[in-house]
């Protein structure tokens, strides 16, 4: 435990390319970029099939698949395959944040009660209308919840990923391993800790301001169980 | 005017939910639909702003053909109202009454503005105007949801038992509130219910169905009540039907009885029952013959409570029937505008002005 | 691919899925026995429920590898016990079940929990014997999720050396064979099938009245 707060007491473990700033960054930048790709396919694709109800399947084969595909094989697998670079985990990254965002935002649209949906085109919104003004802001609690649970799934794959090279937080665990530095290793996943609450609670708060108070009853900003594959 | 011209409508399952429907709706009343559930009334309405699409015939509104056109700005010329109101939980009040207005392209200020002025049409608090449809009761949604409907102004107001959802006593004064507020507006409503008694409480005109989708009897509720078609219209019209009719006969020039009447604190008068009045004519109760000593001031205590009353300027054949059977006396109380006793009515009375409108008929 | 390393390691792949199996359901047994009485707890007050679903949630959004290596910090044991591992997977697995058990069993309906307590079950007796079994649907498929992600989590552990099947994915990365990688994944893919199945029959199993009514039906 000591050694654990003479870690983070040691300066030399706040600066350079080893340094925790710059560690942390790594780690948030694959983050976001990962979660930014995978929104962009996710979201969409979620939010046409619930509107067309057509490839529902898709969706729940999906996040199925998933939770039993072991993360860490797979990184380790595009490594051996692709070699050590920056491309393979990322993309790893991307795939495995799509399904609990499609997941969610499908499920999302689905529960939009159909009266609604109903009462909508009936005064005279286009299809388009029906889908971006009544059903993407009614399911917005559940696309949030697939967002949070993705972006769990990715600070967790991210860590693992150091394994096969990537930057990140991770490294501290796996060069401390190498090192039997247990100090830098503990220290790391404190680190890592903090960083997923901390982003989590950030989401929360986002998650109720972008909702409509409208929507903020108990049951609707309940999100179902998470994924957890890492 | 909206005309159904061998409508039929047959969904991909084979079901045929309307059949061959020819059927006038004029302009400015309501016309209800009514039948047992599944009986494709529903369907029917739902054809007329193209929610569905007929598979045969035609449904004209003003002579031009509901499939002519683009569905969308179709609906946005034709208010709907449903059961469950289907309010969007994530607007507020005054946004979800607004929504037509914004899909025309009014500015946000305008349509605003006009939702402000129509829920004070349908008889909303202005302090609702910032809550979201959970935090209101089923039949403030329900006026929200006739409010949206009216928003733009439409000519035509199609309603899918809106009140089925709300319970009876709410649902008694949301009827009432449809008629007050079509006496000013003078829409063109087809009104969707499975409910006889509201069909006939609301209907210029009714339509009801049977199963199958065919029209039975297409009628004013007075006709419907007195002469059912058939053996089915008959059946579910429901029981009391001739007593019910009563409500559609005018009482017009019910000859009105004397009526011995007491002012509160007065002396008793001799007699068997005496109507008891306050200072303004009001009828307060009636002094039974047994109860009192002649001569002694009527004291509020002694008054036994009278039944239904009629009221000459706007009752019918039975109101009048129901105040006779209803008092103690035997003599129903009528009553003005201003609820002043202005005489008695007699159940023998009503039954010969019956007669008259039989043999007139 | 060098298929061949398959038959040439078929006694270490059953070893290794033997310690996988371990390393992976006990955490569920685990874990089920202490989600029901915390479940049991969150029912009797919102304070209680509160504070309980907010620690598990945000134990649950620690990133594996970082509770696996933060734990013998905890626990005082060293970093290479297996209890590590267990214990993080119990972790998981709590959290994962005090929620969904506890909202079921707010979902009882009050008028069989009345009829329960007017016909003289203490409230103990009442639990086990009457809110609990209609909790069972729930909490089976609470399990079954556990179960099957426990399945792939596992394999994390073998970064620090105690992974079960991971032993595959790092021996293969580290002496490039992708075959033994791909057997790791496969088994573990296979495994996560076998143990939803069973999961399914059991909770089928022991709840009959769930069926009774579509057998009439059909
Ligand atoms: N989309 C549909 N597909 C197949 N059958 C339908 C569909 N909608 C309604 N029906 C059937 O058409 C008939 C009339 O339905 P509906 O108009 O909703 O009845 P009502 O409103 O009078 O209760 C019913 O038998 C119903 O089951
Ligand atoms: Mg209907």
């Amino acid at each position: 435990m000591t050694g654990v707060i003479d870690w983070f007491a040691d300066p030399a473990n706040w600066s350079g390319p080893d340094g925790v700033p710059v560690r942390l960054l790594e780690h948030l930048q694959y983050t976001l970029l990962a979660l930014v790709i995978a929104a962009v396919i996710a979201i969409p694709l979620g939010l046409w099939i619930g509107h067309t109800g057509r490839g529902g399947f898709l969706v729940v084969g999906s996040a199925n698949a998933l939770r039993a595909l072991p993360t860490f094989g797979l990184l380790v697998l595009l490594a051996n395959v692709f070699g050590i670079a920056l491309t393979p985990p990322i993309a790893a990254l991307v795939i495995l944040a799509i399904p609990p965002m499609l997941a969610g935002t499908y499920a999302g649209v689905q529960a939009v009660d159909r009266a609604i949906v109903d009462a909508a085109r009936g005064m005279g919104m286009g299809e388009r209308e029906v889908l971006l003004r009544v059903e993407l802001p009614n399911a917005l609690p559940l696309i949030l919840g697939g967002v949070r649970s993705a972006t769990l799934q990715i600070i967790a794959t991210a860590t693992i990923a150091a394994y096969v090279a990537l930057g990140g937080l991770g490294r501290y665990i796996i060069d401390g391993l190498a090192l039997r530095n247990f100090a830098e290793m503990a220290a790391g996943s404190i680190l890592l800790a903090l960083l997923a609450i901390g982003i989590d609670l950030l989401l929360a708060a986002l998650q109720r301001t972008v909702v409509s108070p409208g929507l903020r009853t108990p049951a609707a900003i309940r999100t179902r169980p998470r994924l957890r594959a890492v | 005017m909206i005309e159904f011209r061998g409508v039929t409508k047959r969904f991909p399952d084979g079901t045929v939910a309307v059949d061959e429907l020819d059927l006038t709706v004029t302009d400015g009343g309501i016309t209800v639909f009514v039948g047992p559930s599944g009986c494709g009334k529903t369907t029917s309405l739902r054809m007329i702003n193209r929610m569905i699409e007929p598979s045969g015939g035609t449904i004209e509104i003003d002579g031009t053909d509901v499939m002519s056109g683009d569905a969308a700005h179709l609906r946005r010329g034709i208010g709907y109202v449903i059961q469950q109101a289907g309010l969007f939980p994530h607007r507020t009040i005054l946004d979800n009454i607004a929504t037509v207005p914004m899909l025309l392209g009014w500015s946000r200020a305008k349509a605003r503005s006009r939702a402000g002025e129509l829920m004070e049409i349908v008889g909303l608090a202005p302090e609702m105007a910032k809550r979201y449809p959970s935090q209101l009761s089923g039949g403030q949604q329900q006026r929200v949801g006739v409010a949206r409907a009216l928003a733009a102004d439409p000519p035509i107001l199609l309603m899918d038992e809106p009140f089925s959802a709300v319970d009876p006593v709410v649902r008694e004064s949301l009827q009432d509130e449809l008629l007050r507020l079509q006496a000013e507006l003078s829409k063109t409503i087809v009104f969707v219910t499975h409910d006889i008694d509201e069909a006939v409480k609301l209907g210029d005109k009714v339509a009801v169905f049977r199963t199958g989708g065919v029209l039975a009897q297409y009628d004013e509720p007075g006709h419907l009540l007195a002469r059912p078609a058939d053996d089915f219209v008959d059946g579910f019209v429901g029981r009391d039907r001739g007593y019910r009719g009563l409500g559609f006969l005018s009482a017009d020039g019910l000859p009105l009885g004397a009526l011995e009447t007491v002012r509160l604190g007065s002396p008793a008068p001799s007699g068997d029952w005496t109507l008891v009045v306050d200072d303004a004519d009001r009828p307060q109760g009636w002094l039974a013959g047994r109860d009192r000593t002649d001569g002694a001031p009527v004291t509020a205590e002694h008054l036994v409570p009278g039944g239904s009353l009629y009221d000459v300027t706007s009752g019918s054949l039975r109101s009048a029937l129901d105040a006779a059977l209803s008092s103690p006396s035997g003599r129903g109380v009528a009553v003005d505008a201003d609820g002043r006793v202005v005489g008695s009515i007699g159940a023998d009375d009503v039954l010969a002005a019956l007669a008259t409108a039989r043999a007139a008929a | 691919m060098n298929w061949s390393w398959i038959p040439r390691n078929l006694d270490r792949v059953a070893e290794l899925t033997v310690q996988h199996l371990w390393l992976a359901l006990l955490p569920v047994l685990l874990g089920l026995i202490v989600a029901l009485p915390l479940a049991w707890l969150a029912t009797r007050a919102r304070v209680i429920r509160t504070v309980l679903i907010t620690v598990t949630g945000l134990l649950y959004t620690v990133p594996s590898l970082a509770l696996i290596v933060m734990l013998p910090l905890v626990l005082g044991i060293g970093i290479l016990n297996p209890l590590n591992v267990v214990v993080a997977l119990t972790i998981y697995t709590v959290a994962l079940l005090v929620r969904s058990i506890a909202d079921a069993l707010d979902a009882v309906p009050q008028a069989v929990v009345a009829a329960a307590t007017a016909m003289g079950y203490t409230p103990l007796r009442r639990f086990v014997a009457v809110e609990l079994p209609l909790a069972v649907p729930v909490t089976v498929a609470g399990l079954r999720v556990a179960a099957v992600s426990n399945m792939s989590l596992v394999t994390v552990g073998a970064i620090v050396g105690l992974g079960g099947l991971g032993a595959l994915f790092t021996d293969g990365f580290q002496r490039d064979i992708p075959a033994e990688i791909l057997t790791g994944i496969v088994l573990v893919l296979v495994l996560a099938l076998l143990v939803d199945v069973a999961l399914l029959a059991i909770g089928r199993a022991v709840t009959p009245w769930t069926r009774a009514g579509a057998g009439a039906r059909a």
